[in-house]
């Protein structure tokens, strides 16, 4: 520490130069900040999925119904604790289709299989009470901002009502929330059995069911068993858990991680060829001044030192700023990027591009620290370097 | 005359100098070929995926949805709708007197991707034998069309990329029976080409449906499009609506489009804004490395002008060579590179990556723009230093 002010002149010795190199590493930061953001938001669905929930689905594909008789049946399989279901609604909302979930569901079974969204208690009664009344997430609210009393139309793609309408209006009568995320504060929830009524075709079928397991270390064992039961039907059935189906959804959509990573890996290259000139250009510059300080009695490891910690300087203080402009990025666009679920930098981003900043700083100070460590003073003072 | 001669001598002088300073020179060049490459293989990306939505687009062709429906998935036609549509005026037909339209229905599949062997959602369409008629673009390149009545498929190009076992003669087991793969087609690389084609009928008694879910069909001309939505919205059997294919699959590609053009060009940004400091770091070196030789030209009469020319031309080569670089690299590595995505219809559509030379050429003028703005400022402080300091140095 006592070296500090040392290396703090000899990386401001140019200070344009330095300036420059500073700020390039910050865009790459702030790059690096901003995407990683984002693809941990894509990621974080099947993060925050739980591996106690299973989702039965139509084995054939996703769109498939199920009838909704399966409901008791899957119920009475050992270790199932809880049943609750829901259907995709889709539809548009303002002309354009809607930026958030909409799912018709069972009010106080899906409540009870899913514990980590929080609704008041009266809310709740109330929903049960209100055939046309649906609940919504605190963020989703925000987004639009509607108040309890407030009417909402959804227009149905898939689902006309039986009169021919498509125009499908609910009260809303509860906000929710979910304190482990914001980002599952995202849908509209109706209830089902108004659903089943005014819908068109298709009637007594459901998209999908959720059930709780007693035993998460069981779960596969009780999949098993819920396939089973429908084995050979008409309409046999996928049960797999919450997060192996977030996972396979969020695989179709591409992988987002490899883009994301190529263009890092991109920017990296760039920032490394950048910074590495820069240092080695520094280290060219000052043979005679670190030849004096090895006359002065500095060690040849007090020399790799100083130029590394030189370096690591440059990174870590270039990386901090773009992280912190990163931040600063995010919340301004958030309104925009809320839809993706992007919340802003988050501590596991922060540790990563600290480990990143460790590496780039070494990568670039090593080859000149290596130079000035392997200085010999006779030659560097007598100009033969 | 004086002039130029003087501007041609010293930036000679100095681009001959160039490969003395290499590893500075390096700097612009990596800096600037990141950006380009990076800005051109996103924007390739966003290009590929148009281009393959766009080639189905065909503005004389209209597809008729449920009203309400926003694609074919989440839309459904009754037997008797399918009749009235076909019936409608506006419609071309042929020498049978048929109208040229095909009611299809679009289901989904899950299949296993090729490599991975993860099941992902493949589209799996329906159609009716107009549908060649109809699309005279699709052909089938290897094997055989599909016969009404026994469980067979033919496969798009893109389809059999991403999937995996889609050679001919495969098995693919879903909905309680297997299906035999009896011909690959190509459809100028459009849309279809990530689809699966059966028989509707056959693939409605599999998927236990008894209704369409969209009818495709060619207009008499371009201008006919009017004619036959008028006509469909008189009509109080059907609720329907229609559009031009260019129309439906313009704002199915939308989406997908602007997100990855917002990407690109964001990224793009803050990448040029980084190869700036860099090429700013570059050309002040150069210009500081230079600095007595350029005391001496100025000693010994050459003007300020060609001194400033000779840097920005040395910065905006520099900064050529890069976008070139950037450019020739998207091109060699992602030009053709073929991906997918979960489209409209909730279900895979392949793509290639279109490295065009209108993208080329939008690199080479971003890099060229880095360029003249990271050697102005250096080139400026090479013209102002004062002969006699400079020289001093000496």
């Amino acid at each position: 520490m006592k070296y500090l002010h040392l290396v703090w002149a000899g990386l401001f010795r140019k200070k344009l130069r330095t300036l420059l190199t500073l700020l390039s590493v910050v865009v790459a930061f702030l790059l690096f900040g901003m995407l990683q953001s984002v693809n941990e938001a894509f990621r974080a669905g099947a993060d925050q999925a739980r591996a106690d929930r299973l989702v039965t689905n139509s084995r054939y594909s996703i769109i498939e119904m199920l009838p909704i008789g399966y409901l008791p049946r899957i119920e009475s399989v050992p270790g199932v604790r809880t049943v609750a279901f829901a259907s995709w609604f889709g539809g548009s909302y303002q002309d354009r289709p809607a930026q958030f979930a909409v799912f018709p569901v069972d009010p106080a079974r899906y409540l009870a299989a899913v514990p980590e969204m929080v609704l008041p208690s009266d809310q709740a009664e109330t929903w049960q009470r209100t055939r046309d009344g649906a609940i919504v997430g605190q963020s989703l609210a925000e987004r639009y901002g509607w108040q309890i009393g407030d009417r909402v139309t959804v227009v149905a793609d898939i689902w006309p009502k039986s009169g021919g309408s498509n125009d499908w209006n609910f009260e809303i009568v509860g906000v929710y929330t979910s304190p482990d995320s914001a980002q599952s504060e995202g849908a509209l929830l109706f209830q089902h059995e108004y659903f089943d009524e005014a819908r068109q075709f298709a009637r007594g079928t459901v998209g999908w069911f959720l059930v709780q397991v007693e035993d998460p270390d069981r779960a596969d064992e009780v999949a098993k068993a819920v396939d089973a039961l429908f084995a050979n039907s008409t309409n046999e059935t996928k049960t797999q858990t919450e997060k192996a189906f977030a996972q396979g959804f969020a695989r179709q959509f591409g992988d987002i991680g490899l883009i994301v990573t190529s263009i890092l890996g991109a920017v990296f290259f760039t920032i490394l060829v950048l910074t590495g000139n820069t240092m080695a250009q520094a280290v060219r510059e000052r043979i005679p001044e670190l030849a004096i300080l090895k006359t002065l009695g500095f060690s040849d490891r007090a020399v790799l030192g100083l130029v590394m910690a030189e370096a690591l300087l440059l990174i870590v203080l270039g990386g901090l700023l773009g992280l912190a402009l990163a931040a600063v990025a995010i919340s301004a666009v958030q309104a925009i990027l809320a839809g993706i679920g992007v919340q802003g930098v988050s501590l596991s981003v922060v540790l990563m591009g600290m480990a990143i900043m460790v590496a780039l700083g070494l990568c670039v100070g090593l080859p000149p620290a290596i130079r000035a460590m392997r200085l010999r003073v006779v030659d560097a003072l007598g100009g033969h370097q | 005359m004086n002039v130029l001669k003087q501007v041609f001598a010293v930036c000679l002088m100095n681009l001959r100098n160039v490969p003395q300073r290499w590893s500075t020179s390096l700097v612009i060049v990596i800096g600037i070929a990141g950006v380009v490459g990076v800005l051109t293989s996103i924007l390739a990306m966003g290009e590929g995926f148009k281009a393959t939505l766009g080639q189905a687009g065909k503005p004389d062709r209209t597809i008729v949805l449920r009203s309400g429906a926003t694609s074919e998935l989440t839309s459904g036609l009754g037997r008797e709708a399918v009749d009235v549509i076909k019936g409608a005026a506006g419609l071309a037909r042929n020498a049978d007197g048929r109208a040229i339209a095909s009611a299809e229905v679009l289901v989904i599949a899950d299949l296993p991707r090729q490599g991975t062997g993860l099941l992902a959602n493949a589209p799996i369409r329906g159609v009716q034998p107009e549908a060649f008629e109809l699309r005279p673009e699709v052909r089938i390149v290897a094997g055989r069309g599909f016969e009404p009545g026994p469980r067979e498929l033919i496969v798009g190009r893109g389809a059999a990329s991403q999937f995996a076992g889609m050679e001919i003669g495969a098995r693919l087991a879903f909905r309680d029976a297997d299906w035999t793969v009896v011909g690959i087609f190509e459809a100028d690389g459009g849309v279809h080409e990530s689809e699966l084609w059966g028989d509707a009928e056959t693939v409605m008694s599999a998927y236990r449906r008894n209704g369409f879910q969209s009818v495709t069909a060619q207009l008499e001309n371009v201008g006919a499009m009017a004619a036959f939505q008028a006509a469909l919205d008189e009509d109080p059997r059907v609720n329907v609506k229609a559009e031009t294919l260019q129309s439906y699959y313009a704002a199915q590609s939308r989406q997908m489009t602007t997100l990855i053009n917002v990407l690109g060009y964001a990224v793009g940004y803050i990448m040029a804004v980084g190869a700036l400091f860099g090429a700013l770091n570059t050309m002040y070196a150069a210009v500081s490395t230079r600095e007595r030789e350029i005391a001496t030209l100025r000693a010994i009469g050459f003007g300020g002008g060609p001194i400033l020319v000779s840097v920005m031309a040395e910065a905006l080569l520099l900064a050529l060579l890069g976008g070139i670089l950037g450019g020739g690299l998207a091109w060699l590595f992602f030009n053709g590179y073929t991906v997918s995505t979960l489209g409209a219809n909730f279900s895979q559509v392949a793509f290639d990556f279109r490295v065009t030379g209108e993208l080329l050429l939008k690199g080479i003028s971003w890099s060229l723009v880095i360029g003249l703005v990271g050697g102005l400022l250096p080139a400026l402080r090479a013209v102002r230093q004062p002969v006699t300091t400079a020289l001093r140095a000496l």
